[in-house]
């Protein structure tokens, strides 16, 4: 661009206003960016300082809300349930994803359909993934419990036990969401210089050593990303949680976002759900920031 | 000395060869180890919808069909109006993603073209908020404005899935556009406009091809928006599954046969776009890594 207008010599004003007009072709998305995603932002905080129930008149109330929350010993385990949740569901697929990129990153026979067959989970409707996996994890007529049976191993309460329900749903996290980390890991790879390798080969290094030392730091950004993408997208899981478990039993698998449900439209209490999704908020960036923290470091080192 | 420790050219050669075929196996297995997860899921929600109730229920599984039936497609399609969410989900994901292609293509371009990276980061916040917060004020809106039930309040919701994806790829696309056609269209004396729409918008057909498949399996994909904001008869398909199906019948069958329906033509618009899907689901990420 710089070359042709020095050659042409622009008149004055001239890209100035071709800058506004640029500018309107914004302009309708911001309108409507404005009034579903702006709008809503800022109408759920002025919420959350309500008292707020569907079909009564709002009290204002200030910060109780949050002062309420900052005692709701439910709030706080569903808060630990997230971040536990969160934790499996990006460190388990990081691992898989990145040994799933490494084989895929070779040439053998049939690469590409199998790939494709892969990633096919990663597009399937949550709502549709979550009922067949419910329907594996029945505890009598479950196919999952048949496979252990098979290899040896006592039948699992999977989603049922108390203890067990947040790696079972991890499982099915797992499942969806390891192609998105292989393709990103993928990726990578594919951008890997060659000479590297071959005087490593030379020097006569063994294959774990090459990844360890000259694939793994040149792939580590792109992990980085995945691991950035994987906490935001594992921290707002919903849909799978909400059909296979609900929440249950009791209150064991029960995420910010489920609680957040319940209040907002079990309850129809939208201030206390509004005040919710304002720490949620605040949750969210202060974990992408941190992510992104880690990986302006990953570059520098 | 050397040559007693040394075992025979033979042996060494031999034992070379079982490394390889035993490496070779090693990976084989570890290629069905990390395929056959993805595969026999939905192998096994196929096998469900093509049993009958017996089969479905007994235990040990039955695997394969026999003989298969339809009758729990018959019977999703017959009983549950499944022809009508489907109509609905293909009116509200059709609608949300032509809105966003009619004000997220200029948008798309305008932000490429003007470098207004502050949209993008707005853009960028808006995929990180969780759809649901997204929900509850415009709830009470729609609550408000006597919107709730209808397949209005539906699409202006779907536009929070929709607008963001297509500006976002949209964006990227123009960015890598050459700039030149343009600077000689605007130098022979066209509009922004008219060089826009005649040279700009013809050569971003790929990337609007991608945007429009993303942003509709996206929104095909929403579940909350349509269990919270739809009415009995303006469920879109996920929200009928879940909310009609497996409340009113608890049968395997034909609860498979509704999820093979609802995502069916999800996988079938993947395959058009294979390659470009981890831009769209990345957003942002990848991009300066």
């Amino acid at each position: 661009m710089s070359t042709t207008t020095q050659a042409v010599v622009p008149r004055p004003g001239f890209l100035a206003r071709r800058q506004r007009s640029y500018i309107l072709f914004i302009v309708p998305a911001l309108v409507v960016v404005g009034a579903v995603i702006v709008f809503p932002w800022l109408f759920t905080v002025w919420m959350s300082a309500f008292d707020w129930k569907i079909g009564s008149v709002p009290h204002f109330i200030g910060f109780d809300n949050y002062i309420k929350l900052a005692t709701n010993q439910r709030f706080h385990e569903a808060i630990v349930h997230t971040l536990y949740f969160t934790a499996l569901a990006v460190i388990v697929p990081l691992i898989l994803g990145t040994i799933a990129a490494l084989i895929f990153h070779r040439e053998f026979p049939l690469r590409g359909l199998l790939r494709s067959i892969f990633t096919m989970p990663m597009m399937a409707t949550p709502v549709a993934v979550a009922l067949v996996w419910t329907m594996m994890f029945h505890p009598q007529q479950g196919v999952l419990n048949y496979l252990l049976s098979l290899v040896g191993l006592p039948p699992s309460l999977w989603v049922y036990s108390p203890t067990l329900v947040i790696p079972s749903l991890v499982l099915v996290e797992v499942w969806h969401w390891t192609p998105l980390v292989m393709l990103i890991v993928l990726g990578g790879l594919a951008a890997l210089p060659i000479e590297p390798y071959e005087s490593a080969r030379l020097d006569g290094a063994t294959e774990w050593q090459l990844f360890r030392y000259i694939t793994f730091p040149l792939v580590a950004p792109f992990i980085v990303v995945a691991a950035v993408i994987r906490t935001i997208d594992a921290i707002k899981a919903f849909d799978t949680i909400y059909v296979i478990s609900s929440g249950g039993p009791g209150t064991a698998s029960e995420t910010i976002n489920l609680y957040l449900y319940l209040q907002a439209f079990a309850f129809y209490n939208v201030g206390n759900a509004s005040a919710v999704v304002v720490v949620f908020f605040v949750l969210i960036l202060a974990l992408a920031m941190l992510l992104l923290y880690v990986r302006q470091r990953a570059k520098w080192t | 000395m050397s040559s007693v420790a040394l075992p025979s050219h033979s042996t060494l050669a031999r034992r070379g060869r079982h490394r390889r075929v035993l490496r070779k196996i090693g990976f084989w297995f570890s290629v069905v180890v990390i395929v056959s997860p993805a595969i026999l899921v939905f192998l096994w929600m196929l096998s469900l919808s093509l049993k009958n109730e017996l089969d479905n229920s007994a235990y040990p599984p039955v695997f394969i069909p026999s003989p298969p039936t339809l009758s729990n497609f018959v019977q999703v399609f017959k009983d549950n109006s499944m022809g009508l969410y489907f109509w609905n989900s293909v009116v509200v994901s059709g609608l949300g993603t032509l809105i966003a292609l009619v004000v997220g293509i200029p948008a798309g371009y305008g932000i490429a073209r003007a470098q207004a990276h502050k949209f993008t980061v707005l853009i960028l916040i808006a995929r990180m908020t969780p759809a649901l917060s997204y929900l509850i004020p415009l709830f009470t809106v729609f609550q408000f404005l006597g919107l709730n039930n209808t397949l209005t309040a539906l699409v202006i919701t779907h536009l929070v899935i929709t607008v963001p994806i297509v500006v976002y790829i949209m964006a990227g696309y123009f960015e890598t556009l050459p700039k030149e056609l343009e600077e000689a269209a605007l130098i022979d004396g066209g509009s922004v406009w008219t060089t826009f729409r005649y040279v700009a918008l013809p050569l971003a057909r790929p990337g609007i091809v991608v945007g429009t498949i993303l942003s509709f399996i996206f929104s095909w994909n929403n579940f909350v928006f349509g269990a919270v904001l739809a009415g009995r008869a303006t469920r879109t398909l996920p929200a009928a599954v879940y909310n009609v199906l497996t409340f009113e019948q608890l049968a395997w069958g034909p609860l498979a046969a509704a999820a093979i329906v609802v995502t069916l033509p999800v996988l079938l618009l993947t395959i058009i776009i294979q390659k470009e899907i981890v831009v769209g689901l990345t957003a942002g990420g990848v991009k300066g890594a």
